[in-house]
């Protein structure tokens, strides 16, 4: 085990030694490891790498590091800049695994259940990897190629992700069959941007990757009042927005849920995300009611 | 105890619930202090500290590991077992399979049907076939890989309505049905004019306790064995254990160690006859714990249920005629699935009086998962049965359920269907009646939020508001989409083992130097037995100090942890063993003296004459001498069902009713249960804390069938082992348990007239909450754990 103390040691180690695991808050690495799925010969941590912890606005972009845990995501004032992505992290396991989950940990994953998947794919985040070699950007609908598969090749890292911090409406919703503590059976992000005047729906574990909802999408950009900040629609209009963000969806049948009762479940959270969603004012504050 | 209306004991109450009260307003002086007052568990602070010795916590100079190598499929033939490249390994010490068994190949509770490793088939996915021991847990883990079975995989056979089939091929030489009871009971012909019909099902639920299964074994080098282990009860491994190694059981020493919850998961054998032939055949100290995974095939579990009912009465809402069809899956091997179905049929109709009862009950072997005991043990599948049938029956009658029950409560006096008449008492109305009356919970969450339905604005905490709506963290309800339910339902179920199975208790009491130590061989799993012990002596003698030694099987058999009974059986023998001893204190003491012993008291570790002329300590009044009492205590006799399923089967039962209250969010499925109101027939409260403590520990086990747990089957393979899929209740699910009334009424016959309280929470809680569910989406809902795609996409 290599625990590197900067991002440069960090980078030469792991091209000296491309088949070792990296570990970040080893919540999921080292379940992995306990049910035997894994037994890595090696293991490099990204832990104590200072250029990988933390987050910082450049522009009109923030960059979260790839060793950014669930409960600095979900502290101020990053959960008022993002706050989808903290109701997401909010729903991770419990306050130990969020103390120790990081997001660079949920990318590399890629499980179609990770829940900070379908917030950066509706928030349209570019994942930045980093090799000895150098860097590269990848918007992170290619960087998540399939189930648990990315585009991570060897000898790269997770260095940091990002995304844009414009005035939006931002909403996370999580189905599980608990109240705490509990895989998604699905979720759904919705970002209602406020200067593309665009709104973008992420659908979660409803599918081999985290899924975007185009013609519930639009439906749903028609349908939002951009001036006044809020959602107009007819019981009607929200019944077709569910529909389509249904349609969108490729669920399965597993132990967890039937792919008939996800298609059905994203549908209703897709409606329900956009008839909460209310954009900030110019100070931040956010409209309470129509 | 009638606890003043409205006392909560629970975490979190809601904005608007009274606040929980102090443990120690429940306390009630006794005699002397001891019985009836929160005394502190001893192993209390320790758990919560992460102190208390575990059985995975032993240790041993020079200890191995063991490691089971488990069927990967629910029915095959074996066609060959290799176990040199597993052997070969460096670090590998031994690699056992069934030929290394030298005494009985098989063990099991009830019939020794279960092989201790399959040698030709494999009846279940997760069955023994080899065991490995090693330098290290890894090594054993990989070892065990390397052992390479040869399987032809057969069909298996999963569907329990199928194995009943005479055409079906027995998964086992003893065949298909475990036990078929047919229960007949008054005139089956007679018809009424009102009947309702349903058909119901309950999942497999798993125990869940915290501790997997761990031991240590340590061979005493005289070809015997010493195995430190968790379980309910020590004898009863003891005597499989012995069995399988072939030895005697006095050359099998078992001592329990420190238990991690059972709810009936310890009763069956696990790891106790493959460590100690690894500890035999290394002539090592050997050590195995069970991962997670491994724990959800290593035990039992509660038997899946399929029940078709039809209740017939009067317009007035009398009972007439309850019929039932009963059919539990018991899986690959017998356990205890005869008890289970036993009690499956003689509480078929619940706690009421009904005159005529027809009950066909068959429990089947599957290659699923072997069943066995678990918390309620049969009862707790038929209530959610017959509560949703008195429901049915309400609604068909336009009749308030709580009128329909109260008319038909049992009480102390009635005969049951199997024709026993309750003896004890019985006190069915008065908890419905407490539980019914409880307040209900404020405020009603429905237009609490935001007319958008949302929370715009609200923080992420755990505070907010939206923690308290279905879905919790998740923030997908929809307020205006919530509907509140509610639903009352009552169970009952025998204390002590039955149909014959009269087994006793042993306990000693001595007392040295003005110390007390009990001795018995009664498995302290959590529940709290050690502390009422202490009571109970301190009840009887006077002193404080009382120390319970560690149980073994150096005395007599106390019987199980389990059906209730230790408070009554173990407790009992300690109860007697104790008054034995101070009648011969006062004896010696007496006859010191030259005095009457009956004039002489033992109060506050003193000796104390009854006109104040004597007060003397112990210590000095006894000097060296030791006084021991050792006592076997037996409850009433039993007997066994006859051909009807009639009989007096049972010693003593106990009742409970619980009213719950949940929100639905109608579109997503989601349940959140608010709250759930209850009330319980104790006898007597021996310690008002520990009650509280099984009345919501059994609450939240009760929650878990009713809304999530399952083991989820498919053709055989267990698709959730683990507790990432296998959800259990969070601190977020559980609800405010509101305890609204324990009724005492002294059992005649129990020690201090005190009842067992530990399953009859989880029997009607399942029930209360299935029905609350009913009420707030007006779905029939017939199936336990109620997934949410039953309610969001309408029906079962
Ligand atoms: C009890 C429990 C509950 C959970 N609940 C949830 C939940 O509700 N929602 C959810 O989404 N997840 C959940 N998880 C999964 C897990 O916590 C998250 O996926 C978490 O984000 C993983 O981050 P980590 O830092 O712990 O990753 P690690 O376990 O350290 O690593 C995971 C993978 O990412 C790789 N990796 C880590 N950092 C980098 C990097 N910088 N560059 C490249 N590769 C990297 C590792 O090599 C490994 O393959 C839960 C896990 C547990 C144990």
């Amino acid at each position: 085990m290599l625990v590197p103390a900067s991002l440069d040691e960090l980078l030469a180690s792991v091209a000296a030694d491309t088949r070792a695991d990296l570990i970040a808050g080893g919540t999921d690495l080292m379940v992995e490891v306990n049910f035997g799925r894994r037994s890595p010969e090696s293991v490099i941590s990204v832990a104590l790498v200072p250029e990988l912890k933390s987050w910082y606005r450049s522009g009109d972009e923030v960059i979260l590091n790839a060793a950014l845990t669930y409960s600095e995501m979900m502290r101020p004032p990053l959960c008022e800049l993002l706050p989808a992505l903290a109701q997401a992290a909010r729903t991770v396991g419990s306050p130990q695994i969020r103390n120790a989950g990081t997001i660079g940990g949920n990318l590399a994953t890629a499980s179609p259940a990770g829940d900070t998947l379908p917030v950066l794919a509706a928030l349209e985040a570019t994942v930045v990897l980093e090799s000895a070699e150098g860097g590269r950007a990848v918007p992170v609908g290619e960087f998540i190629v399939s189930v648990k598969r990315t585009s991570l090749a060897p000898g790269e890292i997770i260095r940091s992700v990002r995304v844009p911090a414009r005035r939006a409406a931002q909403e996370f919703l999580k189905v599980g069959t608990r109240n705490a503590m509990v895989i998604a059976v699905c979720s759904v992000a919705l970002v209602a941007d406020a200067e593309r005047r665009e709104v973008h729906l992420g659908l979660g574990s409803v599918g081999p990757v985290p899924l975007r909802a185009p013609r519930a999408e639009e439906l749903a950009t028609s349908l939002f009042d951009w001036d006044e900040g809020v959602p107009r629609a007819s019981e009607k209009e929200l019944a077709r927005l569910a529909e389509l963000a249904s349609e969108a969806a490729r669920p399965i049948d597993d132990h967890r849920s039937t792919a008939r009762y996800r298609r059905h479940a994203v549908g209703v959270c897709a409606r329900r995300a956009f008839e909460r969603a209310r954009l900030p004012d110019a100070t931040g504050r956010r409209s309470v009611t129509p | 105890m009638t606890l003043a209306p409205g006392t909560t004991s629970t975490r979190s109450a809601p904005a608007g619930t009274a606040a929980p009260s102090a443990p120690s307003t429940l306390d009630r002086p006794g005699m002397t202090g001891a019985i009836g007052s929160s005394r502190r568990r001893p192993d209390g602070v320790p758990k919560v500290r992460g102190e208390f010795a575990f059985s995975s916590d032993l240790f041993a100079e020079g200890a191995l590991w063991g490691q089971v190598l488990r069927s990967p499929h629910p029915a095959a033939r074996i066609l060959g077992i290799d176990s040199t490249r597993a052997r070969d390994l460096a670090g590998v010490h031994t690699v056992l399979l069934a030929a290394d068994v030298p005494g009985s190949p098989t063990y099991g509770l009830d019939r020794k049907d279960q092989p201790v490793f399959a040698s030709d088939v494999v009846r279940y996915t997760g069955e023994p076939v080899a065991a490995v021991a090693a330098d290290h847990p890894e090594i054993a883990r990989r070892a065990a890989a390397l052992v390479e079975v040869r399987y032809a995989p057969l069909e298996p056979l999963v569907d329990p309505a199928k194995a009943l089939e005479p055409a079906t091929p027995p998964v086992h030489p003893d065949g298909n049905v475990f036990r078929h009871i047919s229960l007949v009971h008054g005139d089956v012909g007679t018809e009424a004019p009102v009947a309702v019909e349903g058909s119901y099902e309950v999942g497999m639920q798993d125990q869940a306790f915290m501790g997997p299964e761990s031991g240590l074994a340590i061979p005493d080098g005289a070809g015997g064995v010493d195995l430190y282990v968790s379980t309910q009860w020590l004898h009863v491994d003891q005597e499989q254990v012995a069995a399988c190694l072939g030895l005697e059981p006095t050359e099998v020493r078992l001592h329990l160690s420190g238990v991690g919850g059972a709810f009936g998961a310890r009763e069956d054998v696990s790891l106790q006859v493959h460590i100690c032939l690894l500890a035999l055949a290394t002539g090592r100290p050997v050590k195995i714990v069970y991962s997670r995974e491994e724990s959800f095939f290593g035990h039992v579990h509660r038997h899946p249920a399929r029940m078709w009912y039809r209740h017939s009465a009067d317009r007035d809402g009398r009972l007439v005629k309850v019929e039932a069809r009963i059919l539990l899956d018991g899986g690959a091997y017998a356990s205890s699935s005869t008890a289970v179905l036993s009690n499956a049929a003689c509480f078929a109709a619940g706690p009421y009086k009904v005159p005529n009862a027809h009950v066909e009950a068959d429990v089947v072997r599957t290659n699923n998962p072997p069943c066995g005991a678990m918390r309620g043990f049969g009862a707790v599948q038929v209530c959610h049965a017959y509560e949703a049938q008195m429901d049915r029956l309400a609604a068909e009658l336009g009749m308030d359920p709580v009128d329909l029950r109260l008319r038909n409560a049992l009480a102390s006096g009635d005969e049951l269907i199997t024709g026993q008449v309750i003896k004890g008492t019985a006190p069915v109305a008065e908890v419905i009646r407490a539980c019914a009356a409880a307040p209900m919970p404020m405020p009603d969450r429905q237009g609490a939020l935001g007319e958008d339905g949302g929370r715009n604005g609200v923080g992420i905490g755990e505070e907010s508001e939206e923690m308290a709506l279905p879905g919790g963290a998740g923030r997908s309800a929809d307020a205006r989409r919530v509907r509140r339910g509610v639903g009352l339902a009552v169970g009952f179920k025998n204390l002590m083992y039955s149909e014959g199975f009269d087994d006793s208790a042993a306990a000693a009491c001595r007392l040295e130097r003005g110390v007390v130590t009990i001795t018995s061989a009664a498995a302290e799993v959590g529940q709290g037995l050690v502390t009422l012990l202490q009571q109970i002596a301190t009840e009887v003698l006077g002193i404080e100090k009382v120390v319970v030694a560690p149980a073994d099987t150096g005395i007599g058999s106390a019987g199980s942890t389990s059906a209730s009974r230790q408070s009554w059986m173990t407790g009992g023998a300690v109860e007697i063993a104790c008054r034995r001893v101070r009648n011969r204190v006062l004896e010696i003491v007496a006859a010191r003296h030259g005095l009457v012993a009956g004039l002489l008291e033992l109060s506050g570790g003193k000796v104390v004459a009854f006109d104040g002329s004597l007060a003397e300590d112990l210590e000095t009044a006894l000097g060296d001498e030791v006084v021991e009492e050792t006592v076997t205590y037996c409850h009433a006799k039993t007997m066994p069902l006859d051909g009807n399923g009639q009989g007096d089967a049972h010693v003593s039962f106990a009742f409970a009713a619980h009213r719950a209250v949940v929100d639905v969010d109608l579109d997503l499925g989601l349940v959140k249960v608010v709250e759930i109101a209850t009330a319980q027939d104790v006898g007597r409260v021996l310690n008002p804390l520990q009650v509280v403590g099984q009345l919501e520990g059994g609450i939240a086990q009760g929650l878990g069938l009713a809304v999530m747990e399952e083991i989820v089957l498919e053709d055989g393979l267990v698709k959730n082992p683990s507790f990432t899929d296998y959800l259990i209740p969070t601190a977020l699910d559980m609800p405010v348990v509101r305890i609204s009334s324990l009724i005492e009424e002294p059992e005649p016959g129990a020690p201090f007239g005190a009842k067992g309280v530990g399953e009859p929470p989880t029997i009607s809680s399942t029930a209360a909450i299935a029905a609350a569910v009913r009420a707030a989406t007006g779905l029939p809902l017939t199936r336990v754990p109620i997934r949410p795609e039953h309610i969001a996409l309408g029906g079962d």
